[in-house]
């Protein structure tokens, strides 16, 4: 105990302080009575066993009081209460002792005394209200204690102590709060409160150990910088959204389906046609998802129109559309709302400082960095940025460079306009001429691809070029990235927008097609009907006993477009795996080894190894997953496809940037909220969602494949079971719902909602940085005050020592305005060339700010309120500019 | 689990989990991490809490120090006898305050405390030129090195005294933008 009270710091201090306010009176009462009591012992059994079944509870607290007395013997009594020792002393030794053993022991209830026990029940009595409070209040504090020990800047040793203690204490004392009947009650709560932090924290445990990959990001973060980390947190979260997409597409359109849907072979869109039924099994048939493939679960010529399936009745074709609907509601909601979450950790990337060379001493080394490399790149980085800073510092009023690096940076920007421009139309121009050839039969090789050729010759050439102009922008990395990003993905829209344009020709040639086959088949069928009731002479006709795999088919262009997708996704998994493979691997195996022998250094000088290609991996991320969206509906399979992708990918690129890349030249930060990814995939789900929905909306489904053959429109399922197996009430209440009269006012609402909220946002956002601002004065203010008070303003301080009486002046004479139009201690007026406009600001506000002291009038103030804040150099304050305060 | 759960006793390892940032697991880990460090002094058994200290020498070749200009610093402040040695206790500690979990606050006096070589309560000019030598491995002349301290005191010191108080440094860093607080004052993960 003694030793306790040495150590220095927090929790003593509070105790130490509490201990006597709480228990002095109820220490002496208590012992008084103990004294007495120990005389009437005898009278006590009967009402003993009255109060049997509250004892142990009040033991404990006996117990802990008598704890707390005997810390207070140590500490006051000595002093202050010489003449009760003796009486204190004849407390059963045991007791005493068995205490103190408990009270460092682990063992929180090692048996008390007798006489505790026996005047329990006295005691319960009279505990008054102001006691309970007094205790309750300490408990809380102690858990208080335990909640936020390890926020504590304290040993180890130390913590684990003061927790037992205050653990013990808690156990002891708790029990004791709350009276009569409420005290069951309130020990019952207790024990929750308690089972329920440990669930939270197993639940904490298991949460953890469920998120993957944490080790291998981190591994990743620690030799490439955040930056790196970002794309592959990225990745993970993109896998994360691809389960549950999974997940529903799985779970309630592809197991139903073969479960409980009719077999293979049993009707003609679940068979592979007679005429393909030689090569359905062919490799290279199979990969280019024809043959068995094609007649699969995997697409959506597979599923069957019946309106329920097995004995559940589940209703396969509606649920088809809605899992397609909800997976673009679904991803719509996640990627948003992660992005909300996102800019709210985000914060501000302040870069206008006024710690330019602080921050940059005392957090510019990233702690996370474990590589050797890394750590030099870093070292290099660091003094790098200092020297910058240091040349910004010493010419910070010259103004050419800043000139020619906007210069450099417009000019940057128009190249970069120009030759996207120029793809853009080199793309127009492709797409025009290869419809030009779509009507031709004699075409070379080179007509045939000139599309696939131009756009990977594009898609190769532009973003190294596009990186090579950005170096004229000299921007951070970081913001570099983001600007490669935009600019690659602009470029990477054209690419999107040839694929959908041929998707779409396609589309229209196949329902063409599929219109003159469905006219001849049901031709056919009149036909055969018409000759079957004449030859029967039998006019129930039965429907003509084909095999399934002999009947026409139309070309289900539903099923086309799926195909094309899924051989879209499978190819760029082969070409980014193969990159990786040959661009890295190969690469970094080639410069490893072939260096022995070599005129030069290839390590350092040439070929070097692979940078890790941050932007391109993420638009390959991005537009991959605008892929799945779009061909998810036609393809069921297409998102388990990518699920296995991702998973893959995930391994692979952690083992290839790790074995083969080395880390960037300048290492940095990425922020923390990768909200760009973010709004590029947003942009890319819109996009991708557009033509699907058009798909939905307007084009026939096939009539002889997928689950909404047979209807007008894809979407008519929806009214079918509006009409068949919803009651008839709510039928009229969808009429309603979609009648115009009522969806216009719902647009305008929703429009002036987000209107309404927008402003908020705005006035919100306006309000913080009026806070910023207002922060960044008033530390202005209070340096300069104390700079001024203290050492700087020698003049003022040959002032102060010429008053007269100068011990009597009140602590803060009535000074400590600063002249609004004068701002004390030129600043170097702050640093960046670019804010002149900001400065005329800030003295503005100056002028604002101090204008309401001084308009509770300088003389007649009281001296008292306003001081110059605590603090070391609380002295007084002196105003700077104003002469000798008013006397 | 079985056989292999003799390291801590229960009561231990809820001890350890309150006192700081670290699931049972991370705990169990940290603790193979610190007997892999010198096996023949560390036991397996810590549930009669030997005292066992291992010296700072040992300590800084962990990967995730390895590299850090300050690593030396921080093992000292850590250690309850300032002089880097860590007992499994020091060391849980050390990593409890660099983890990602623990507060800025918390961070904050330790960088504090890492940063102030001298160990005098103030950040002053020598700990500070240390501070920017050791960040840059020596590579700016003595005339920078001057002109960036004298400027990273002006900017901080708000008492006027030439030298950072804790205050002034709380304020500087509590002003730093988010990113440059969360990993960039003090963090650490594990390579486990």
């Amino acid at each position: 105990m003694r030793r306790k009270t040495k150590l220095p710091g927090g929790v003593e201090e509070q105790t130490g302080r509490s201990w006597p306010r709480n228990v002095v009176a109820m220490m002496m009462r208590m012992k008084a009575r103990m004294s007495l009591l120990r005389g009437r012992e005898e009278e006590q059994p009967i009402r003993r066993k009255e109060a049997k079944p509250r004892t142990v509870m009040r033991r404990t607290v006996m117990w802990g009081k008598e704890r707390r007395e005997r810390r207070e013997e140590g500490r006051k009594e000595r002093r202050r209460k010489k003449k009760r020792r003796p009486r204190v002393r004849r407390t059963p030794l045991n007791s005493l002792t068995v205490v103190y053993a408990g009270f460092d022991s682990v063992c929180p209830f090692l048996p008390s005394s007798s006489d505790s026990n026996s005047n329990s029940s006295e005691e319960e009595e009279s505990m008054s209200e102001g006691e309970m409070a007094r205790l309750m209040e300490e408990v809380e504090e102690k858990k208080k204690l335990i909640a936020n020990i390890r926020n504590k800047p304290w040993r180890m040793q130390r913590r684990l102590k003061l927790l037992k203690e205050a653990q013990e204490f808690v156990d002891k004392f708790e029990g004791a709060l709350g009276k009569g009947k409420g005290r069951k009650w309130y020990a019952y709560k207790v024990m929750m409160t308690k089972k329920w932090i440990k669930f939270q924290r197993d639940f904490e445990n298991f949460r953890t150990a469920c998120i993957p990959w944490e080790r291998k990001i981190k591994e990743v973060e620690s030799h490439f910088g955040s930056s790196v980390a970002s794309y592959f947190i990225f990745l993970r979260w993109m896998y994360g959204m691809n389960l549950v997409l999974f997940g529903f597409t799985f779970g309630l359109v592809v197991i139903p389906e073969v479960l409980m849907g009719l077999p293979y072979g049993s009707i003609p869109r679940k068979t592979v046609p007679r005429a393909e039924q030689d090569t359905a099994q062919d490799y290279s048939v199979l990969m280019d998802f024809n043959g068995y493939c094609k007649y699969s679960v995997l697409f959506y010529g597979y599923y069957n129109d019946q309106r329920t399936v097995g004995v559940l009745k589940f209703r396969l074709p509606l649920s088809y559309l809605m899992v397609g609907i909800g997976t673009f509601g679904y991803s719509l909601m996640l990627v948003i709302r992660t992005m909300a979450k996102n800019a709210d950790v985000g914060g501000g990337d302040g870069e206008d400082s006024d710690f330019t060379f602080a921050w940059k001493m005392f957090t510019s080394w990233d702690y996370l960095i474990g590589n050797a490399e890394t750590a030099d790149n870093k070292y290099a980085s660091i003094t790098t940025s200092f020297k910058e800073s240091i040349v910004d510092e010493q010419e910070n009023q010259k103004d050419e460079n800043i000139h020619l690096r906007r210069f450099l940076r417009v000019l940057a920007n128009f190249l970069i306009t120009c030759s996207l421009g120029g793809s853009g139309y080199l793309i127009y121009f492709v797409v025009k001429r290869s419809q030009e050839f779509a009507t031709r039969d004699d075409l070379s090789w080179y007509e045939k691809n000139e599309m696939e050729i131009v756009m990977s010759l594009l898609g190769l050439v532009c973003p190294p070029l596009f990186e090579t102009i950005a170096e004229l922008e000299d921007y951070h990395p970081r913001i570099a990235l983001k600007w490669q990003l935009g600019r690659i993905f602009a470029l990477f829209l054209g690419n999107l927008y040839t694929f959908l344009f041929a998707l779409f020709d396609e589309v229209n040639t196949k329902l063409e097609e599929e219109q003159s086959i469905k006219n001849a088949s049901i031709w056919a069928m009149k036909e055969y009907y018409a000759n079957y009731s004449r030859l029967m002479n039998d006019s129930e006709a039965t429907p003509p006993p084909m095999d399934p795999a002999d009947v026409i088919r139309g070309p289900c262009w539903e099923t086309a477009v799926g195909i094309e997708f899924v051989k879209l996704t499978v190819s760029d998994i082969q070409v980014s795996y193969l990159t990786i493979l040959i661009g890295d691997f190969a690469r970094a195996v080639i410069v490893r080894f072939l260096n022995y022998c070599w005129c030069w250094d290839l390590e350092a000088g040439f070929p070097s190894y692979g940078e890790f290609d941050i932007s391109g991996n993420v638009l390959g991320l991005v537009f991959n997953q605008g892929m799945i969206w779009m061909g998810a509906f036609y393809a069921p399979g297409l998102v388990g496809i990518n699920v296995l992708r991702l998973l893959s990918s995930m391994y692979y690129q952690c083992w290839a940037v790790m074995a083969t890349n080395v880390p960037h030249e300048r290492v940095f930060k990425a922020s923390k909220s990768n909200n760009f990814y973010m709004g590029l995939l947003l942009l890319v789900l819109f996009l991708s969602l557009l033509p699907v929905v058009y798909t939905i909306m307007t084009l026939p489904p096939s009539f002889d494949c997928g689950p909404f053959s047979g209807k007008d429109k894809m979407f008519d399922i929806i009214m079918e079971t509006i009409d068949l197996d919803l009651p008839a009430f709510m039928g009229t209440l969808f009429s309603y719902a979609a009648n115009p009269g009522l969806i216009i006012p719902a647009v305008l609402l929703m429009v002036l909602a987000i209107y309404y909220l927008n402003s908020v946002s705005e006035a919100y956002q306006n309000s913080n940085m009026e806070l910023k601002k207002k922060m960044k004065m008033a530390r202005d203010e209070e340096k300069n005050r104390r700079n001024n008070a203290d050492t700087t303003n020698q003049v003022m301080k040959d002032l102060e020592d010429l008053l007269p009486n100068r011990s009597l002046i009140p602590p803060a004479p009535p000074e400590p305005e600063k002249p609004p139009e004068q701002e004390p201690k030129p600043k170097p007026t702050k640093t960046k060339p670019g804010t002149a406009g900001k400065g005329v600001n800030l003295q503005k506000d100056v002028a604002l700010a101090s204008s309401n002291p001084n308009a509770r009038g300088p003389v007649s103030r009281p001296p008292g309120p306003r001081g110059p804040g605590p603090g070391p150099g609380a002295g007084p304050g002196r105003g700077r500019g104003r002469g000798p305060p008013p006397r | 689990m079985g056989n292999k759960q003799t390291t801590f006793t229960e009561e231990q390892l809820e001890a350890y989990q309150d006192c700081t940032f670290f699931t049972r697991k991370e705990i169990l880990r940290l603790h193979a991490r610190y007997r892999e460090l010198a096996p023949h002094l560390v036991p397996l058994d810590y549930t009669n809490n030997p005292d066992i200290k291992v010296p700072m020498t040992l300590i800084v070749t962990m990967p995730e120090l390895k590299e850090n200009p300050f690593r030396e610093r921080i093992v000292e402040t850590f250690s309850e006898d300032g002089q880097g040695n860590l007992s499994f206790s020091d060391f849980i500690d050390m990593f409890s305050a660099l983890c990602e979990a623990s507060p800025r606050e918390l961070k904050t006096i330790y960088a504090f405390k890492i940063y102030d070589f001298n160990r005098d309560n103030f950040i002053c000019k020598e700990d500070l030129e240390k501070t920017l030598n050791k960040l840059t491995k020596g590579e700016l002349t003595p005339e920078e090195v001057t002109l960036v301290c004298d400027k990273a005191i002006e900017e901080a010191d708000l008492d006027g005294d030439n030298k950072l108080s804790f205050a002034d440094f709380e304020n500087m860093i509590s002003k730093a933008p988010d990113f440059l607080r969360y990993r960039h004052l003090f963090c650490y993960v594990f390579i486990f």
